[in-house]
């Protein structure tokens, strides 16, 4: 009796383990999520502060647009040259500055491709000496037009020598410019690059041209106190001499404002890893649920005993809590700890990946202790309620009886299931119609998780045609036949396995639908509509754009058999003081002729110089009119007035505003950043490309491409979107598996008897292993089947309220759907081999000698 | 008349001097010391003894379910000592039948597909004239499709004792058959015993500690301590129950 105890517990710790991992690494994820952002906001934090730690006292124009990290790199007003003068004479200023520093200053490497730094800006500065910070490690300053100096990690990237020449690329320039390299920096503490920025420094008049478009101007000036002057006195007098149109911020200031526009960047980055952990928790929760519902049935017995000796059902309640809070507890600490190896780990990587940015200390943020026990002990409880319920409900009198618990009737959990359902499907008609006020989102999640626990509690009821159905394709042998009746045993237990599964392949198959319609439409849409046989473009490797010389537009215009020939340039505007995207087209006959847009007012064949074109959708929200003039402020100049002359219908492939071609100088990027191409009838396309491709030589960031693989190109980051969820959805497949081989193993317990008689009666260890795997398959490969008709149904519902914004062709991946029901049939084997192993090894005469 | 004669001379199990021991040391039990026996073809032999006197150890090696420690065991013509699981698994297919006193039915199958589960696990048919007999004899026509648990505890054990004989097994054995089952019921499954090795020569091996389903067998071997002691033929409860009494006091056996 004693040895049977010790086993029983035994054999509980392995399936508390079981559940436990689940929970440890639904735990990880969270706490891992915040040491990551954590480590990587204080990186962050001390990078910036190094950066601007030459600077007491910093004095910048006000931005002309404020754009958010979300919509891209703000860039600064310039300021002119006078400005220093002025600040100089402020009492308590020992120096002033100025100094010219924009992204966009990129360096051609040795191997003729631009050198990318994927993330951190790419510097173009005026040459103002060494400092505390910046010291010359090899060569000297720049004194020529031609010369420039580099840091180490730039050099190191691009592969060049002081003495060679280098091509670079300027943020008014994207025509390669020669340049010799007379020297390279780094950086205190023997660093060669901070954060991973590319630093290329001119002479003052070529940074001011090359960077800022114009001479004597600054981007902004720093300042170093007198002796005696603290930073934020100076700042404070700098300011009032110079008035309100400066933003006069001290180093510290100005390095915490930097620092805090990359982590608004990370809080949100933060927020997606805590929503894929909460998938990986609500499976979890599904494994836990199941686990504590089978050791309460199992225990019964015991249960009714402690109730027939005077246990309250409250005791026994507590008992089963108790349980749950050691198993959240234990699952909490070991999910931390892992946590923050995961969180360093990926720290790590991303500072690899991000150009060599040097990590601060891991930190364990107070944020990823208290996540990480709050979410562990409460899913944990809050999943062995229910069963700790059902426990107490055991009546003393099943302590004397041989009890088969008979099957309870499906009513209540198909009645509960059909209400939680509808109320899913209500949310998500409600999010999905933009019924929901500022809710959209959170009504639409709620919706998805609604559906999701409402279609596992009708699970039960699903399960046996379904099983019975999938079962038959096994019943032609007589293993395969007795899995199939097994996993058909206990609905229950069969259904929260499955749907465990069910939600990680519902999630992959929902993104999949919505991201392959939404590729799909745009592709029909860009193939239907663009009429430009060859198109000029780039990958974006930065926050920048790629962009390329104007000068190529009319050199092409001029090859025999072309056409038509359209630069697109574009800007965040700020419009009637309204934060837009503008577009402007070296060619506005395009508009019409190659991206088929139909005018629903006004004239859109021309653009005055004062006149504008917008969207019919566009014009609609903001209440214009053919005549109406709004006022636009570009990234640079003055603020100028538009009248608008023509509206066009809206369609993805049209901007919300089209200026005219002279307003792109003022554009943060006043280079074209694509080309369409648009050939004479007759005319071969392979004839005219490679004297395209010959013409962009000097503009190495982009080539030309025929129109199908221009459209694959631009389609092509939704793919690796997709493979990002898959992956991060990839951790709730993990947990489900663990839940199909918990569930496995529990039934060879139960059923060793059986399995012995079965022995018995001659069944090979080979069928016996078999058998359980049918069983394993035909539950995974149902959760699969539950899990693909959700997500389509989910898919689809998004991709029909998007059928405004342009997603018009519901495409359903045939080809994904099979693979993961391939991919379940394979789970099913893998999470069969341990318990089949087990059964196979059961002692024939041990299993069915009489207890 | 000659075959049966012929038949007889040849045993169905046989145990040679087997031994078996479980532990070693202080905590060393030995449950059978040297018992041969011979089980001859066609009979109905029941196995006696108090408990712990071996009884079921013996039906275990002699079924190949455990293994023994000295000595050989074999079923008609193949030696069951020193068989591979993969041996075992086919001897237990081809050649032995079990009925257990818990019927160890599966739930998930009808009476039927329960009785059809050691043929179609071996891949074979059922002859169909054998398989109508056995279930003549069971009395199961109209149970057939039911599930074990719409079954009472007599028509299980029936069903039990039909899925041993279907495949003709050279010997069934037969622990403790009527132990979980009400005086009427045991009787009825008894006697489906005796006649299915009257009239069809099956061979029943039956360990069994009540001298009423004792008396059922053709023959009693009584086991005590590890050891065969003594012997009945055609016994009757009375003459088993006599010979259970002399056993309980070992010392009377010993003289």
């Amino acid at each position: 009796m004693f040895r049977a105890t010790l086993k029983s517990l035994l054999a509980r710790k392995v399936r508390l383990i079981l559940s436990g991992l689940a929970v440890v690494l639904g735990v990880m994820f969270v706490s891992g999520a915040f040491v990551l952002t954590d480590t990587l906001g204080r990186s962050f934090d001390s990078i910036f502060a190094d950066a601007y730690s030459d600077v007491d006292v910093n004095v910048a124009a006000k931005p002309k647009v404020q754009v958010n990290e979300m919509e891209g790199e703000q860039t600064a007003a310039a300021l002119p040259a006078a400005v220093v003068d002025r600040v100089t004479q402020v009492p308590g200023v020992a120096s002033a500055t100025g100094v010219v520093a924009a992204d966009g200053a990129r360096i051609i490497g040795s191997n003729g491709k631009v050198v990318t730094s994927f993330g951190p800006p790419q510097l173009g500065e005026n040459w103002t000496g060494e400092g505390e910070l910046l010291r010359l490690r090899e060569g000297r300053a720049p004194q020529a037009e031609d010369e420039i100096v580099i840091n180490k990690a730039l050099a190191t990237a691009a592969k060049v020598q002081v003495g060679q020449k280098v091509g670079v690329l300027t943020a008014f320039e994207s025509k390669k410019r020669d340049f010799t390299l007379v020297g390279v920096v780094g950086y205190s503490g023997d660093r060669d690059s901070i954060g991973g920025a590319n630093e290329v420094f001119f002479t003052t008049p070529v940074a001011q041209r090359l960077m800022l478009g114009e001479p004597d101007v600054f981007s902004n000036i720093t300042v170093r106190a007198a002796g005696g002057v603290s930073d934020e006195t100076l700042r404070d007098d700098v300011s009032g001499a110079l008035g309100a149109d400066f933003e006069v911020k001290t180093g510290e200031q100005l390095a915490a404002d930097a620092a805090g526009g990359l982590k608004e960047g990370l809080s949100f980055f933060n927020k997606i890893l805590l929503g894929f952990a909460a998938v990986a928790l609500l499976v979890g929760t599904f494994l836990i649920l199941n686990t504590f519902s089978i050791i309460v049935a199992q225990r019964t017995r015991e249960l009714a005993l402690m109730r027939a000796i005077g246990a309250s059902g409250r005791q026994i309640i507590g008992s089963v809590v108790l349980e749950a809070i050691a198993v959240g507890l234990i699952a909490s600490v070991l999910g931390l700890a892992a946590g923050i190896g995961v969180g360093a780990l990926l720290a790590f990587l991303f500072g690899k990946f991000a150009g060599g940015l040097t990590l601060a200390g891991i930190g364990v943020p107070a944020a990823a202790v208290i996540g990480a026990f709050a979410v562990g002990l409460v899913i944990t409880v809050v999943a062995a309620l229910l069963p700790a319920l059902r426990a107490s409900r055991i009546p003393p009198i099943a302590a004397m009886q041989d009890v088969a618990t008979p099957d309870r009737p499906l009513t209540k959990v198909t009645v509960a299931g059909s209400l939680v359902t509808g109320v899913g499907a209500v949310l998500l008609f409600l999010g999905l119609s933009g019924n929901a006020g500022g809710q959209t989102l959170s009504t639409i999640l709620g919706g998805v998780l609604f559906a999701f626990i409402g279609v596992a509690l009708l699970t039960p009821l699903i399960s046996r045609p379904v099983v019975s159905l999938l079962g038959a394709i096994f019943s032609w042998s007589v293993p395969g036949k007795l899995g199939r009746l097994n996993s058909g045993r206990n609905p229950r237990r069969t259904a929260i396995t499955a749907a465990a599964l069910m939600v990680g392949i519902a999630l992959v198959t929902g993104v999949t639908v919505i991201l392959d319609s939404a590729k799909g439409s745009i592709s029909a849409l860009a193939q239907d509509t663009i009429k430009a046989e060859l198109v000029i473009a780039g990958v974006q490797g930065g926050p920048r754009p790629p962009s390329f010389d104007p000068g190529v537009l009319d050199q092409a215009k001029a090859l025999p058999g072309v056409q038509l020939v359209d630069g697109e340039y574009g800007d965040m505007a700020k419009i009637d003081g309204e934060s837009t995207w503008v577009a402007a087209s070296s060619d506005p006959a395009s508009l019409r002729q190659i991206f088929g847009a139909k005018p629903t007012a006004g004239d859109i064949d021309r653009i005055g110089p004062t006149q504008m074109l917008a969207s019919s959708d566009t014009a609609t929200s903001r209440g214009w009119s053919v005549g109406s003039t709004v006022t636009v402020q570009l990234t640079r100049g003055e603020a100028r007035t538009y009248t608008v002359s023509g509206i066009y219908e809206s369609s993805q492939l049209t901007n919300p505003v089209t200026l005219p071609p002279a307003a792109a100088k003022n554009f943060a990027i006043p280079q074209p950043i694509q080309g369409f191409i648009q050939l004479a009838p007759g005319t071969r396309v392979s004839d005219v490309q490679p004297q395209v491709e010959a013409l962009l030589a000097d503009s190495p960031e982009v080539s030309v491409a025929d129109r199908d693989a221009f459209i694959k190109q631009q389609t092509s980051s939704l793919d690796g979107l997709l493979t990002m969820i898959q992956i991060l959805l990839a951790l709730a497949i993990v947990i489900a598996v663990l839940g199909i081989i918990n569930t496995l193993a529990l039934s060879v317990l139960e059923r060793t008897r059986e399995l012995g008689l079965l022995r018995a009666i001659g069944l090979r260890r080979s069928q016996t292993m078999g058998m359980i795997t049918v069983e394993a398959v035909v539950i995974s490969v149902f959760g699969a089947l539950l899990g693909v008709v959700v997500g389509t149904g989910l898919g689809a519902a998004v991709v029909e309220a998007l059928k405004d914004e342009g997603i018009t062709d519901l495409i359903l991946p045939w080809g994904q759907m099979g693979v993961f029901l391939g991919l379940a049939a394979v789970i099913g084997v893998v999470a069969a081999v341990l318990p089949a192993v087990r059964a196979a090894r059961i002692n024939v005469l041990g299993a069915i000698a009489h207890d | 008349m000659t075959a049966t004669v012929g038949q007889q001379a040849q045993a169905a199990a046989r145990a040679n001097d087997v031994w078996k021991v479980y532990g070693s040391g202080e905590a060393q039990v030995i449950a059978l010391r040297g018992v041969s026996a011979e089980f001859e073809r066609g009979r109905f032999t029941a196995i006696m003894g108090p408990s712990g006197s071996g009884k079921s150890t013996l039906m275990h090696c002699l079924a190949g379910l455990d293994s023994v420690t000295r000595g050989t065991v074999s079923i008609g013509e193949t030696t069951v000592t020193g068989l591979g699981d993969a041996g075992l698994t086919k001897l237990r297919r081809d050649k032995v039948g079990f009925i257990f006193q818990q019927f160890n039915l599966l739930p998930t199958l009808t009476a039927k597909e329960n009785i059809l589960l050691p043929l179609s696990i071996a891949g074979r048919k059922p002859d169909p004239a054998w398989y109508d007999t056995v279930i003549e004899t069971v009395g199961l026509k109209d149970r057939l499709d039911h599930r074990p648990a719409q079954l009472s505890g007599g028509q299980q054990q029936r069903v039990a004792c039909a899925r041993a004989l279907v495949s003709r097994p050279e010997v069934i054995f037969a622990d403790e058959p009527t132990g979980n089952l009400d005086s009427r019921s045991g009787a009825e499954v008894l006697n489906f015993l005796r006649n299915s090795v009257r009239e069809h020569g099956q061979t029943i091996v039956m360990v069994t500690h009540d001298p009423t389903a004792a008396a059922y067998a053709d023959r009693v071997v009584f086991l005590a301590d590890g050891e065969i002691v003594s012997e009945l033929i055609e016994p009757t409860a009375e003459t088993v129950l006599d010979t259970m009494k002399k056993l309980d006091t070992p010392a009377e056996v010993g003289n």
